[in-house]
């Protein structure tokens, strides 16, 4: 993995230790994970270890350390969603793209991800595809929603 | 005349002309859940009707009035006439009525779901006021009083009615005498534990440093709780606008917002608005002449729960793991790097604004002696009415749940009050005053305002299982008792949900909880067994129906269900059987379907299919396999 956008998304930050939160999520937003290459830089420049970086990055479930897919789908997993049947809907995501939360489909066209909540709890259950939210979501609407997407 | 009184005057000047405008103005609820709902494409529709037919109007986007179930929401004023509202708007719908309202001038009384109107009991054309209805009627908006009425992105709108009023008061009656008034409102932090706020604000101005910070907790993350992100969406100047009283209360040069990742437009939205107050000189040096300095940065959480407790939340603005730490020192003391710091919830600062506007004595009216003032909850789950709500504290469950929320479909069981943290309340306690010290008693908590309605086809054994499974994979896993108390009473709630709890474990899970409550650090800890120790209390036949009988009477545990065709209603359509993933139901159509129970993974794909088949209707049904006697034939 080339690491030729670091520089400059560094040049924004002034090396201290409260950065790295901001500065890991910068990389994501910009590559969509964090890769060992990009750990690799940052501890010196923040001068911190890299297991001091896999330690906060690991605590936070935001931070991924695998390629996403083109797609992200975030099945909602908050308390109304659950009464709402949210999980059943999880399963059915999985089954339908044989993948585990936190996998990427094969040909690289979706990655899945649970989430506590993403707020729309009014209008349960619901998923999430990129930036698009889908409410009062069903099983059977699940197929159509997903081949909307390449 | 000093600028500020200029900046309001434009402001106000402004409001005026679009009051007085000759074009009509469309109102589109677009927070997060009017766009879940659609709010963007009746947005498309809009601006593409009003092309096709060469009208124009304007299009302001305005954030949450709080009934969710009637998004999205589309609201039209034609110049001198009042806002009439429409519910549930798709695409088609909103045609219809730009034509009929605009071209024809007919408001389709008959299609509209409220005018805004100032007096009780008002009419016009024929339809009632918007807050005339039933789940609005009981309500009191303090701190969602410009939620859905203002563009959240112009910080004029906000001047216009009266924002950064409260502001100016502070700076008159000084640091000292704005603790006094919130004190003398008796103002209690909205994150949860209710600690008064002028109390924590004292303490921290008293206390020496080089620096002090103000923090605004927006890190909701009670999952079934939105309230915060509500009104940073619909209103953020207010909320920025009570985190400069607070500063200036406690003599904070500095602030931060900490706000869940998850939201990405309230993100937007708070930055839209730092930058309007930094060009009104609202935000840097020398705020309004009056020779307070204050500046804000925002900081995204990158998802853990235990973050919206104080001490974690600082370690994470520290770039560090987000784990908490002992108590005392306080962070009022010692917070961000070690210096005195003051974290308040988004709703806490939000109030703020109200108060230093209208006085103590104003704020005093609502509540009881305890709890004064209004709360915002999101009411949720099994209610027909779902939303965001203020009410006065003091009101009871009932009114709530069933004056606000217009009841449950099916007979109502139990609502969870504070969420991960709180307790489960059954139908006794509909009569009980929502206030902190009430809901403490009861066993439950206030927490930050999720309110979770469940009815019968809730199982409570399965809800517990999913609040710890919650705060087991959130715990940070400092203290052994939460790290693995926790993991052991979710492995024990499962073994229930299988059916193969035993009698004794009842009394494991009592006494783990109240050692998970004694021997953990952080508000997580002591509070995360809440949900199956009040379920324990309150719901103790519906466990012992799961040990006992292996019976889940809201027939959702999946181990202890089936699913079945019921002969009698299959019209043998076939949608089932096209449906199921696994071959599992078969037959012939226009024959009652056969269902192989070894086969079915209990998707619930056929039930859902069936059920929006207006001939057969519920030929599919989920059933408790304890249950002993049938209603319908079935095969």
């Amino acid at each position: 993995m080339s690491t030729e956008y670091l520089p400059k998304l560094l040049s924004g930050y002034a090396g201290e230790e409260g950065e790295l939160i901001p500065i890991l999520q910068a990389v994501q937003r910009e590559i969509g994970y964090i890769p060992e290459a990009a750990v690799t830089r940052i501890a010196p420049f923040l001068r911190i270890s890299e297991n001091q970086i896999y330690g906060v990055a690991s605590f936070y479930s935001q931070f991924r350390f695998t390629a996403p897919g083109r797609h992200a789908i975030k099945v909602c997993l908050g308390t109304a969603c659950h009464v709402r049947g949210g999980q059943i809907l999880a399963e059915a995501v999985s089954r339908e793209l044989d993948i585990a939360p936190g996998e990427a489909t094969r040909d690289g066209r979706f990655d899945l991800q649970r989430v506590a909540c993403l707020g729309c709890c009014a209008l349960a259950p619901v998923i999430q595809v990129d930036d698009d939210i889908y409410s009062r979501m069903t099983v059977i609407r699940l197929k159509e929603i997903l081949a909307k997407y390449e | 005349m000093n600028s500020f009184d200029n900046l309001r005057q434009q402001a106000h000047r402004k409001w005026e002309h679009l009051a007085a405008r000759s074009n009509p103005v469309i109102y589109i609820g677009a927070a997060s859940c009017g766009r879940a709902a659609g709010a963007m494409d009746v947005l498309a529709a809009v601006q593409e009707t009003l092309k096709e037919n060469s009208l124009t109007a304007e299009i302001v986007q305005v954030g949450c009035i709080g009934p969710c179930y009637l998004e999205p929401l589309m609201d039209i004023a034609l110049p001198g006439k009042p806002r009439v509202s429409y519910a549930n708007v798709s695409p088609d719908k909103a045609r219809i009525i730009l034509k009929a309202y605009l071209l024809r001038g007919d408001p389709l009384p008959k299609t509209a779901v409220g005018f805004i109107g100032d007096h009780d009991g008002e009419t016009f054309e024929g339809i009632s006021r918007f807050f005339d209805l039933p789940m609005l009627k009981p309500q009191v908006r303090i701190v969602l009083r410009n939620c859905g009425f203002i563009d959240p992105e112009d910080i004029d709108q906000y001047l216009a009615k009266d924002g950064y009023v409260g502001l100016q008061n502070a700076f008159r009656k000084g640091p000292e005498g704005v603790i006094a008034e919130v004190k003398e409102a008796g103002l209690r932090g909205r994150g949860g534990a209710g600690f008064p706020t002028f109390k924590k604000w004292e303490i921290c101005r008293k206390a020496p440093g080089d620096a002090k910070y103000m923090i605004c907790n927006a890190d909701e993350g009670d999952p079934g709780a939105f309230m915060n992100r509500s009104l940073i969406e619909g209103d953020p100047h207010a909320v920025l606008e009570g985190m400069l009283i607070a500063a200036y209360a406690i003599g904070a040069t500095h602030g931060y917002v900490y706000i869940r990742a998850e939201y990405p437009l309230a993100i937007v939205r708070l930055r839209k608005a730092l930058a309007q107050m930094r060009d009104y000189g609202l935000l840097g040096r020398n705020i309004l002449g009056c020779g307070f300095d204050f500046d804000i940065t925002i900081k995204e959480g990158a998802g853990a729960f235990v973050c919206g407790e104080e001490t974690a939340l600082i370690a994470s603005i520290e770039g560090k793991r987000g784990m908490p730490r002992s108590r005392p020192p306080f962070p009022a003391i010692a917070g961000l790097h070690g210096q005195p710091t003051i974290i308040n919830n988004v709703e806490t600062l939000g109030t703020l604004p109200n108060i230093m506007r209208n006085g103590a004595a104003w704020y005093q009216q609502y509540g009881t002696p305890g709890s004064r003032g209004t709360k915002t909850f999101s009411l949720v789950g099994k209610v027909r009415r779902a939303g965001l709500i203020e009410v006065p504290l003091g009101m009871t469950l009932r009114q709530i749940i069933f004056d606000i929320g217009g009841g449950t479909r099916k007979p109502f069981k139990a609502v969870q009050t504070g969420g991960p943290s709180g307790g489960c309340l059954s139908s006794e306690f509909l009569d009980l005053a929502v206030d902190y010290e009430s809901l403490t008693a009861a066993g439950s908590i206030m927490g930050s305002g999720g309110l979770i309605i469940m009815d019968e086809d809730t199982c409570v054994v399965d809800v517990a299982r999913y609040f710890l499974d919650f705060t087991q994979k959130e715990s940070c896993g400092k203290c052994t008792p939460c790290r693995v108390g926790s993991r052991h009473m979710v492995e024990i709630l499962e073994s229930i949900t299988r059916g193969e709890g035993q009698p004794e474990d009842l009394i494991k899970l009592q006494v783990l909880g109240e050692t998970v409550k004694r021997g953990s650090l952080c508000g997580l800890g002591q509070t995360a067994p809440n949900p199956v120790l009040t379920t324990l209390r309150y719901f103790r036949p519906e466990y012992l129906m799961h040990v006992t009988d292996k019976h889940c009477p809201a027939a959702v545990c999946r181990e202890l269900i089936e699913y079945r065709v019921v002969v009698g209603k299959c019209t043998g359509c076939q949608r089932c059987v096209s449906v199921c993933p696994t071959g599992a139901i078969t037959g012939p159509r226009s024959e009652p379907h056969n269902l192989n129970p070894d086969k079915c993974i209990k998707c619930r794909a056929c039930y859902e299919i069936c059920r929006f088949d207006a001939i057969a209707g519920d030929a599919i049904i989920i059933r408790s396999r304890g249950r002993i006697v049938d209603e319908q034939p079935e095969r």
